[in-house]
């Protein structure tokens, strides 16, 4: 039988991937996008353990709500991607350096 | 089944807002380049109308739309300052707009947008309103930041906030889930009962936690700042105007909301982290401001500094502190507004005057406007009388009142440090010598405006009874 701890550590490990993803990462900048995805679907995964294990459904609206935001971001991280990439040529994470101090 | 239909009327501002955006869009569609004054009269219109709907509403607080919707003193008062404070930015970006060819529709809409979700923000009364109204408040902003397209530095600041606010927002779903996970509601005065009543709080600490850092990167409080610089830095001047100023009042009506109003009786859990956050921010925010000599980049450090201060009062847990950082974060905006008006009224076109060299021997230039600098940079040091001054002294009573004098002795320690920035730009206006003595360009809308703003610090400075009054009536 798979308990409620299962899903919460399932979506932990996922959580934690994402995370370390965005900081550990310094070469392209889609991983970044995938995982700023991969934490979204992290957190839908615990509100959706946490609604059918406490059998209220408003758990399961703030999943849809996520899902439609995330593509809404989406939508504009790449828009940004592709003007970054138009002014230097790069999506390299590491060369991402003219603003400092 | 049945379905009642909600009480619309408190919300009427936020549809007023909602249907003049869509109609400034639907406007501008249909304008050529010269007749682009339409679009901006429709936005300044929007703002003045919805001005008159909120305060229009009835004074008793008022919860619709089955829970998630609330309209009460705090939020009433939160809005009036956010239109108030937007239609400054619309106003002083103007002609910085038009001089680099970006005065196009978007600017007025995303920022319309970014009202209405501030306006969301600010009146959420479930989780779910919260993460709504800061997601449309932050794609607006992460669109508007990259707006100047051809710019390499703004696209890439734009990726930066993108991607470090992402991450945040991820943050506060984590730290949402886990709550509701203990709660079994998203309702926040439902929540606040449901916590009071568990006694394993180890669940709900984890997700309180979690739920700080995301409103911690949003606020940009030490260590989650590490954006604000490079955001300010890199935006054109009109959007970093419009994101230091307004949003930085929503994200206190959002952390009234979160953790006051939803988590109130987690005070001595979240109390001590805002401690660590305030003095961390208040530290490398005027510390950090001292080597800049960029005045955006230096005026986001400051930012950084007032978001310490604006911390002290919420984290003693009082109503009498919550009221202080009110009218804290209030001052700042009105002060922020000033500052970055005053680098929009000294940029032409090809010329950004974002340096702190550009300020030098402005005396000479324009005795008036040296002055209307001087009031500014004096309030946000905190120089007695001015406006700053009462704000930092109204939230060091409410921590002194906490027990939390070395907290107090340690913000009047930064904050003189951080006297040594602000009056630098005091000393480059009165004792250098101008590098190109050219008389001033800006139009006569933003002479009058920007000479408004700044005697209003003056003027609130000398009598603050009023708008303390304001925001201790609230709380």
């Amino acid at each position: 039988m798979i308990s409620l701890s299962h899903y919460l550590v399932l979506g932990a490990i996922l959580f934690s991937l994402s995370v370390a993803g965005i900081f550990l990462n310094r070469k392209n900048m889609i991983v970044l996008l995938m995982s700023i995805e991969l934490m979204l679907l992290s957190v839908n995964m615990n509100f959706i353990a946490f609604s059918h294990f406490l059998g209220d459904t408003a758990g399961q609206v703030f999943v849809f709500f996520i899902l439609t935001v995330a593509a809404a971001e989406a939508a504009i991280g790449l828009a940004i991607l592709v003007v970054l990439f138009r002014n230097r040529r790069t999506i390299n994470v590491g060369d991402l350096d003219a603003l400092k101090g | 089944m049945n379905f009642a239909i909600p009480d619309m009327a408190p919300a009427l501002p936020e549809m007023f807002v909602l249907g003049m955006a869509c109609l400034v869009l639907l406007v501008d569609l249909f304008v050529s380049d010269r007749g682009r004054g339409a679009t901006y009269v429709l936005s300044q219109a929007t703002l003045v109308g919805a001005l008159f709907l909120t305060l229009g509403g009835t004074p008793e607080p008022v919860v619709t739309f089955s829970g998630t919707f609330v309209r009460d003193a705090l939020s009433d008062v939160l809005k009036a300052f956010i239109y108030g404070v937007v239609f400054f930015v619309f106003l002083y970006s103007r002609d910085y707009l038009r001089d680099r060819g970006i005065y196009r529709g978007e600017f007025f809409v995303l920022g319309l947008f970014g009202v209405l979700g501030m306006m969301i923000l600010v009146s959420a009364h479930s989780l779910l309103t919260v993460y709504l109204g800061l997601e449309l408040l932050s794609l607006s902003l992460y669109a508007m930041v990259a707006m100047q397209r051809d710019s390499v530095l703004a696209s890439e600041s734009a990726m930066k906030y993108f991607v470090l606010g992402a991450l945040a927002s991820g943050m506060l779903l984590y730290g949402m889930s886990m709550l509701y996970g203990v709660t079994g509601t998203l309702d926040i005065a439902e929540l606040s009962r449901a916590i009071a009543g568990v006694e394993d709080r180890t669940v709900a600490s984890f997700g309180l936690v979690f739920l700080i850092i995301g409103v911690a990167f949003k606020l940009g409080a030490v260590p989650f700042h590490m954006w604000v610089p490079d955001v300010y830095h890199g935006a054109a001047t009109s959007v970093t105007l419009y994101l230091g100023t307004a949003p930085k009042i929503a994200a206190f009506g959002m952390l009234m909301r979160l953790l006051v109003d939803g988590l109130g009786s987690m005070q001595a859990d979240w109390g001590p982290i805002l401690v660590i956050l305030a003095v961390l921010s208040m530290a490398i925010g005027n510390v950090v401001a001292i080597a800049q000599t960029n005045l955006k980049r230096m005026l986001a450090y400051s930012t950084i500094s007032h978001v310490g201060f604006l911390l002290l009062g919420v984290l003693t847990g009082t109503p009498d502190g919550y009221s202080a950082s009110l009218f804290y974060v209030l001052v700042y905006a009105v002060m922020g507004l000033g500052a970055f008006g005053m680098i929009l009224l000294l940029a032409r076109a090809g010329f950004e005057a974002d340096r702190l060299e550009d300020f030098k021997g402005l005396n000479e230039r324009s005795p008036w406007f040296a002055f209307m600098m001087l009031v500014v940079m004096f309030s946000m040091a905190g120089v007695p009388p001015f406006l700053g001054f009462w704000a930092k002294l109204y939230v060091l009573l409410e921590a002194v009142r906490a027990d939390l004098v070395w907290l107090a002795v340690a913000a009047v320690v930064f904050s003189v440090i951080g006297a040594f920035y602000y009056l630098r730009v005091v000393k480059l206006m009165y004792f250098d010598q101008p590098a190109e003595p050219v008389p001033l360009q800006a139009g006569a809308d933003m002479r009058v405006m920007l000479s408004a703003n700044a005697l209003v610090v003056l003027a609130l400075g000398i009598w603050p009874g009023s708008l303390f009054a304001l925001c201790e009536a609230v709380f």
